[in-house]
């Protein structure tokens, strides 16, 4: 058995549990620091009290219930759901740099979200978060068809990589055009959102992306049986009983589910739909999906919430974009799997 | 024994992007036989195999598996029935060697996947088949070719098929491995009465393993037999449209173009002590005459196939004087004798006259 650093001489299952068990604690730890950290200075007696006990003084309540708490849900679960989008996709292309971010699937999300934002709320319409998800889909299931055009003529990684990034610029630019002619009260919430970010997540908004995720995860979970299969390829999966027509459709469907969700709620965020999926297969040194899936997840929602540590607090009062933040983390890795994988096309 | 015929097409129609390449197909495979498809690149092995597997849609006919229509079965039945191992170069990351061929027993596990004792026991059987048990905690893609295509048909193994497809299972191996895996399958074939079908690139090996051959030349199924009535030098020849060189197809070797123009070295051989002579004036370029050679001489195909000329004696009978007189004369227009044996007994009596013909000169 090959040793590493994390392994030595554990067996597998000791090994993924402890693995499991590195990550639910990355979870909790980031957790309570990210819900004591804030432009509000709150002790980690009161948080604690607020949290357990939901006694204490009404600001620090407010600020605790109502924005730092829905925030990190939002944060974990949907850094979570990005991820997982993406190691649905890597498994699709078989290609370990595809992800919503590069193949432009969130920037085709990002378009329809904001063309139905300017369009709705210039005309003082209320917009539900219903539309915002079926309008990020859709937007999502266009780029798609194009990045699916593109893969059915080309094979090689980086190409289809490239011509995901070129559809990415050519809906973002679209997006910024529709921001330009925007109401002036829509620019500043509709910038925001555009450059990705948790902030501002209600109660009522995380309990619809809840929703959605898990639903959606568990359907996922119930596919990794054949997404096993097909890491062996299209010809052996068939050979072994998936029927791929309809696997190819459901896992095209469920990542576009995911990544739509994300975007609707906290715009487009890059690169982390690459970089956990790669960093959870290396951490459980394996890529057997029924642990990578919960895997993802976990890894996910952990990366995030650092990551929008980060951007909240490094620059405080000023926030970053969480884009800025999982970029730096996050683009780095891809840069590793590319150099890695050069001889290999 | 009557052995049950697991596979078999009725008038199947092979092609892709909606064009019929090759119409009306009839293949039988039965338990414990190894069926081979050999042809010409690009000649449709790879199709009808492709079609059989349903990775291509058939352009007409049936496919019936283990006699049933395939078209009836659900992809979990055709699984339990039919494993493949094709040429599609398969990447999967991190996975060990032992987890590639566990995925073998994907239509018998449940709705996760998950392997019980029972699916264990027969990876671990399917590895020790191969000779692969060393390599089951080995990471799949840090192996060479040659075990990886060992791991591949224990993959195929391990989903206990009645029938195996494999799309030339030995091409880019070296002779160890060629060897190797064929002999697996056809242990494969005896201990588990699986049928086999295959195509393969190497004609000899093809000879060796196959119980019945099957021969495809680009737009038909041209011929169908067994070893002995496919493999004949002019069949050989006209199948693959062979120009240059030749194919000893009984014996199972190839030979390059013999050098033109007339003999200028006599060669006196026999018992195989001519073959080094042959092969080296023929990577020279120098033609030459070979002589006189009893037609069942084991040299003597080579011969056939390099020198200018033969001359030859029937089998089993001493040279007789008309056939020295005929060497004696293609000996005396060659600039050189070359003899190659010592001992001469009444057999090739005849020989031992040329050789001195040859030291005078």
């Amino acid at each position: 058995m090959k040793k590493c650093i994390f392994c030595g001489t554990f067996s597998e299952g000791g090994r993924y549990l402890l693995s499991f068990g590195l990550l639910a604690a990355a979870l909790l730890f980031l957790f309570f620091w990210n819900v004591n950290s804030g432009s509000v200075d709150l002790s980690p007696a009161e948080v604690f009290r607020l949290l357990f006990w939901k006694e204490g003084e009404e600001t620090a309540y407010h600020i605790l219930w109502d924005i730092r708490l829905p925030r990190i849900l939002a944060a974990a679960v949907l850094g979570g759901a990005l991820s997982v989008s993406g190691f649905l996709l890597q498994t699709f292309f078989a290609n370990p740099i595809a992800g919503p971010y590069v193949l432009g699937i969130s920037s085709g999300a990002k378009l329809v979200v904001s063309l139905i934002l300017v369009f709705l709320l210039g005309r003082g319409i209320p917009v539900s978060w219903a539309m915002l998800i079926l309008g990020a889909f859709s937007g999502s299931m266009i780029s798609m068809g194009f990045v699916l055009l593109v893969s059915a003529r080309v094979k090689s990684m980086s190409v289809l990589v490239v011509c995901g990034v070129m559809i990415g610029y050519i809906c973002s630019a679209v997006t910024d055009f529709v921001i330009t002619f925007a109401d002036d009260a829509n620019i500043v919430n509709l910038h925001n959102w555009s450059m990705g970010s948790f902030s501002g997540m209600s109660w009522e908004s995380v309990k619809v992306l809840v929703l959605v995720v898990f639903v959606s995860l568990i359907l996922v979970f119930l596919l990794a049986k054949p997404i096993g299969a097909y890491q062996l390829g299209e010809t052996y999966a068939r050979s072994m009983g998936v029927n791929i027509r309809r696997f190819r459709a459901e896992l095209i469907l469920l990542s576009s589910i995911l990544s739509a969700c994300v975007t609707a709620f906290a715009g487009p965020i890059s690169f982390v739909g690459i970089a956990v999926p790669r960093l959870i297969k290396g951490l459980f040194g394996t890529s057997r999906p029924i642990l990578i899936i919960p895997g993802c997840f976990l890894g996910g929602a952990v990366f995030c919430l650092l990551c929008d540590l980060i951007a909240r607090t490094v620059f405080a009062p000023t926030e970053v974009s969480i884009s800025s933040v999982t970029a730096i983390f996050g683009a780095p890795v891809v840069i590793a799997i590319m150099v890695r994988r050069k001889g290999r096309g | 024994m009557m052995k049950k015929e697991y596979l078999h097409t009725e008038d199947m129609d092979v092609g892709y992007r909606g064009k019929t390449l090759i119409s009306h197909i009839c293949l039988q495979v039965k338990g414990g036989q190894v069926v081979t498809l050999i042809g010409p690149n690009g000649s449709g092995k790879s199709t009808i195999l492709k079609s059989i597997i349903r990775q291509l849609d058939l352009m007409g006919g049936t496919v019936y598996l283990d006699g049933t229509d395939m078209k009836c079965l659900t992809p979990r039945q055709s699984a339990r029935k039919m494993a493949v191992l094709m040429t599609e170069r398969i990447q999967p990351e991190r996975m060990t060697c032992r987890e590639v061929v566990s995925a073998g027993r994907y239509p018998y596990t449940g709705l996760m996947g998950i392997l019980g004792r029972e699916d264990q026991e027969k990876t671990d059987e399917a590895l020790s088949m191969v000779g692969a048990m060393e390599l089951a905690s080995a990471d799949f893609l840090e192996l060479s070719d040659g075990q990886r295509q060992r791991i591949l048909l224990a993959r195929a193994i391990c989903q206990e098929p009645e029938l195996i497809v494999l799309d030339e299972p030995t091409s880019f191996l070296d002779i160890r491995y060629k060897l190797e895996i064929l002999t697996i399958i056809k242990e494969l074939v005896c201990k588990k009465q699986t049928a086999v079908l295959m195509s393969l690139h190497e004609l000899d090996l093809a000879q060796r393993i196959s119980d019945y051959v099957v021969c495809v030349n680009g737009s038909a199924v041209d011929r169908m037999g067994t070893p002995e009535e496919i493999f004949t030098s002019d069949y050989v020849r006209k199948l693959y449209g062979i120009t240059a060189g030749s194919y000893c197809a009984e014996l199972g070797f190839p030979e390059m173009e013999p050098a033109p123009g007339p003999p200028q070295v006599f060669v006196i051989g026999g018992n195989g002590t001519g073959l080094p002579v042959y092969r080296k004036l023929q990577r020279q370029g120098i033609p030459f005459a070979a002589g006189i050679l009893h037609s069942n001489d084991v040299e003597y195909p080579v011969a056939k196939a390099l020198a200018a000329e033969v001359i030859e004696e029937r089998p089993f009978w001493p040279i007789r004087e008309e056939t020295f007189q005929k060497a004696a004369e293609v000996l005396a227009q060659c600039g050189k004798v070359i003899c190659c044996i010592d001992s001469f007994g009444p057999m090739n009596e005849g020989n031992r006259r040329l050789a001195q013909l040859g030291k005078e000169k």
